[in-house]
């Protein structure tokens, strides 16, 4: 059988470009880079080209770029380091109801500890309201965290306007970009952010590896502390090879990659969209399909049928589909994405499945996936 | 090209790295996922769990993978401090660890934690006696290193182990970096350490991954939260290709491993013999049994530390100064300041470190580049 793929918002295959640059680092460049000697010069020589390569693919400066062991750690130290550095000047922070467990989670623990967290809802679209940030803002906030787009349903917030708004306030701006990074355009000087975090493996780079962008006039001290490595930002010998392996993977992806996976993506989604249409499949879509959203999510509600039975079948069937975010380690908690959209209520909650597509998906698989999803939504409806 | 830096980094093996390839390429999935590319990734990831806990005698749910030694150290340590605070706020650790420990101990510092640091002796090691007077009621951590990674001196933690054993509510942690296949596993492994660091590019995985113990029912709280893996203790998708890789280099380290403690030691007595005697040579480390098998620190008086290492780089032998993390900062080194050696000889020290796959041959190479280089440094000072 066939296996097809659609869950790339968890995580993706790596690159045989990445794997193969990889193997020549493994091999021939093992010194520690941050030791004297030639070994450590030429894998200093590399962390730095690296770093050159990533900075400019958002418009950093490359002492900007601090490099992490993913999503989750950048996500964490931004947050974290923000308040624990600010406290002094406010303990408000604002953000969404529809972020990463890596946002949200910090928070919750900052909250314990006495920091104000405003959640601002979204609407069923999964889109927030400007002006509910604007109404949110004051004296005391210290940052405002929002994702780029979210893992879910691909929504996106408005990051430029965001930028404009808090460029004259004390607030600190930081956004997951980590699904979003090697699909959009990211500026950072244009859209003024302050913090931005990605993660590799989200684009077919290595995993556990992940950069969390800082704007030169942000300091606060390291979340992981050590040795001097990335310039005192955060100890711990270099991971050079996979470091490479993430600019090898953002270098596969230039301006005009993005617009085409754009572009592919929301011909696959239009595609889907229509073949159950026309397969009388009874169905919604939750979220918006719009051009400029992250197109590589796709989440659907399929009526009266189980997310967890649908996608076993699927499973069964060779083909791949998330139930929500899987990130939530194996669970299958309600999703909180779901849930601020819709209401706790929504049969939406508890029948809908997440398909994402990635740099290898293919036309044929698409229909594959229809044709396949199509006989299992028959086959369960003619059950009940 | 003679390698002698083995505590600074290593290579990854070949069939570690086998293994790196093959699950990059076949069970990239996430763990997490539902479906049977997660569900192939979450069976490995457990199997390569239990290689390493089967391999070490412990369980397999008292591992959790990290991003190497550095975060380890910052966890156990930032962990225990928040989820013991209402007990105590005094911590006790060495003057001689690694920057990991003792940055993060500063930070604690800052943050109204108090931090014994003990002393050291003329061998670098702590005494068991100052470690009894400095535990107090509010005690809640004792951390030590197993190995120190500049001049090689095993800490006495079997004995502090039993100090301990009257004080079943601190935590034990051991930095096992530098000491992981050395010989003295049984010293780390011992009946009452609650936490141990590891980091796999010491011992030949890739970079960028790592591991605690953690004794089963001993708490601390999670470093980095999100998604909720390793049993809500570390958030972030798991690097499965380097933790697979990381079982099967443990496996590789840990098989006669006695064997290849003692073929390192017998490397590093075959360069201790032949410098011993120079009249400018002083040598930190010890060529006896509490000291770790592959690490031998020594400094030539008058001759800097950088130019030490360039000398021998010059010749295709790569040693460092003391510690990788600092060396670029021409600071001096800090456990042999600890050790209270004149600060001429803290800036001079430089560091051979071993591993099993260096050869009696090449340390002969090394001393004949040692005489040339000797005679060089004398014309000039
Ligand atoms: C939006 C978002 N943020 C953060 C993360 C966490 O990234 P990582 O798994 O690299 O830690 C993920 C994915 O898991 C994500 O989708
Ligand atoms: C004793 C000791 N602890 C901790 C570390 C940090 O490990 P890592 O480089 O994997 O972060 C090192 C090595 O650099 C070390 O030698």
């Amino acid at each position: 059988m066939n296996e097809i793929y659609l869950d790339n918002a968890a995580t993706t295959p790596i690159a045989a470009e990445v794997l193969a640059d990889m193997n020549d680092k493994f091999k021939n460049v093992f010194g520690n880079a941050s030791t004297l000697y030639g070994l450590g010069r030429q894998s200093h020589t590399i962390l730095e080209d690296s770093r050159h390569l990533i900075a400019q693919s958002i418009n950093a400066d490359d002492n900007e770029i601090v490099f992490t062991s993913g999503g989750s750690e950048s996500d964490n130290t931004a947050i974290l380091q923000t308040a624990e550095s600010r406290q002094s000047l406010g303990k408000h922070i604002i953000t969404t109801a529809i972020e990463h467990e890596a946002v949200l989670k910090p928070l919750q623990y900052l909250e314990a500890k006495g920091f104000k967290v405003t959640y601002l809802p979204v609407d069923e679209n999964g889109n927030i309201a400007l002006q509910d940030l604007k109404d949110a803002l004051d004296d005391e906030t210290i940052l405002v965290t929002i994702m780029s787009g979210n893992n879910e349903v691909g929504s996106r917030m408005p990051i430029h306007e965001i930028g404009e708004l808090l460029k004259n306030h004390q607030a600190w701006f930081h956004t997951d970009a980590v699904q979003a990074y090697g699909l959009l355009d990211i500026d950072v000087k244009a859209d003024h952010i302050d913090m931005l975090s990605t993660s590799a493996h989200k684009i077919n780079g290595p995993k556990m590896m992940g950069f969390l962008y800082r704007q030169k006039n942000i300091s606060f001290p390291s979340f992981i502390k050590g040795g001097d490595q990335e310039m005192k930002r955060r100890a711990g010998t270099e991971n050079v090879p996979g470091i490479s392996g993430f600019a090898t993977a953002v270098s596969l992806i230039d301006a005009d990659a993005k617009k085409q996976r754009q572009a592919k993506y929301y011909h696959f989604k239009e595609m889907i969209v229509n073949g159950l249409q026309e397969n009388g499949v009874n169905f919604a879509v939750n979220g918006q399909i719009a051009p400029d959203n992250l197109n590589h999510v796709l989440n659907l509600w399929i009526k009266g049928i189980s997310t967890y039975v649908l996608q076993t079948n699927l499973d069964l069937a060779g083909i791949a589909v998330s139930g929500g975010s899987a990130c939530t380690a194996g669970s299958i908690s309600p999703s909180h994405v779901l849930v601020a959209m819709f209401g706790k209520q929504s049969p939406r909650i508890g029948e809908s499945i997440r398909v994402s597509f990635g740099t290898y998906t293919t036309e044929t698989e698409i229909n594959t996936f229809i044709d396949e999803i199509t006989k299992i939504i028959k086959r369960l409806s003619k059950n009940n | 090209m003679i390698y002698f830096d083995n505590s600074a980094t290593t290579k990854v093996d070949p069939a570690v790295l086998d293994t790196y390839n093959q699950v990059s390429e076949r069970i990239w999935g996430n763990p997490s996922s539902l479906h049977r590319f997660g569900e192939e990734a979450f069976n490995l990831l457990n199997q390569s769990r239990k290689q390493i806990a089967d391999l070490l005698g412990v369980q397999p749910n008292e591992i959790f993978f990290t991003s190497g030694g550095t975060e380890g150290d910052n966890w156990v340590l930032k962990g225990t401090a928040i989820e013991k605070r209402k007990f105590g706020k005094h911590i006790i650790t060495t003057a001689v660890e690694h920057p990991a420990i003792h940055e993060t101990c500063e930070q604690l510092k800052k943050l109204g934690y108090d931090v014994t640091y003990l002393p050291v002796d003329k061998e670098g090691r702590i005494s068991i006696e100052d470690l009894k007077n400095a535990i107090r009621k509010d005690t809640i951590l004792v951390s030590i290193m197993a190995v120190n990674n500049e001049i090689g001196t095993i800490q006495p933690i079997k004995e502090a182990a039993e100090v301990l054993k009257d004080y079943p509510n601190v935590h034990y942690h051991i930095d096992a970096v530098q000491g992981i296949g050395k010989g003295i596993g049984e010293l780390i492994m011992n009946d009452r350490v609650d936490f141990i660091t590891f980091s796999g590019h010491k011992f030949h995985a890739p970079r960028g991954i790592g591991f605690i113990y953690k004794r089963a029912g001993k708490k601390i709280a999670p470093l980095m939260t999100g998604g909720g893996q390793e049993h809500n203790l570390r958030s972030g998708t798991e690097n499965l290709p380097a933790i697979a890789a990381m079982a099967k280099a443990v496996r590789i380290l840990l098989t006669n491993e006695q064997a290849k403690a003692q073929k390192q030691a017998d490397i590093k007595s075959t360069i201790y013999n032949h410098i011993k005697d120079f009249d400018k040579v002083t040598i930190f480390s010890k060529n006896q049994a509490n000291f770790a098998p592959h690490i031998l620190c020594f400094s030539i008086l008058g001759v800097r530390g950088e130019t030490i290492v360039h000398a021998f780089e010059d010749h295709d032998i790569y040693i460092s100064t003391t510690s990788a993390c600092s060396s670029k900062d021409h600071v001096p080194s800090a456990t042999l300041t600890a050790m209270q050696e004149p600060t001429e000889l803290c800036t001079s020290a430089v560091r051979v470190s071993l591993d099993a796959n260096n050869t009696i041959e090449e340390a002969e190479e090394f001393n004949r580049v040692f005489d040339q280089l000797y005679q060089k440094f004398s014309k000039l000072s």
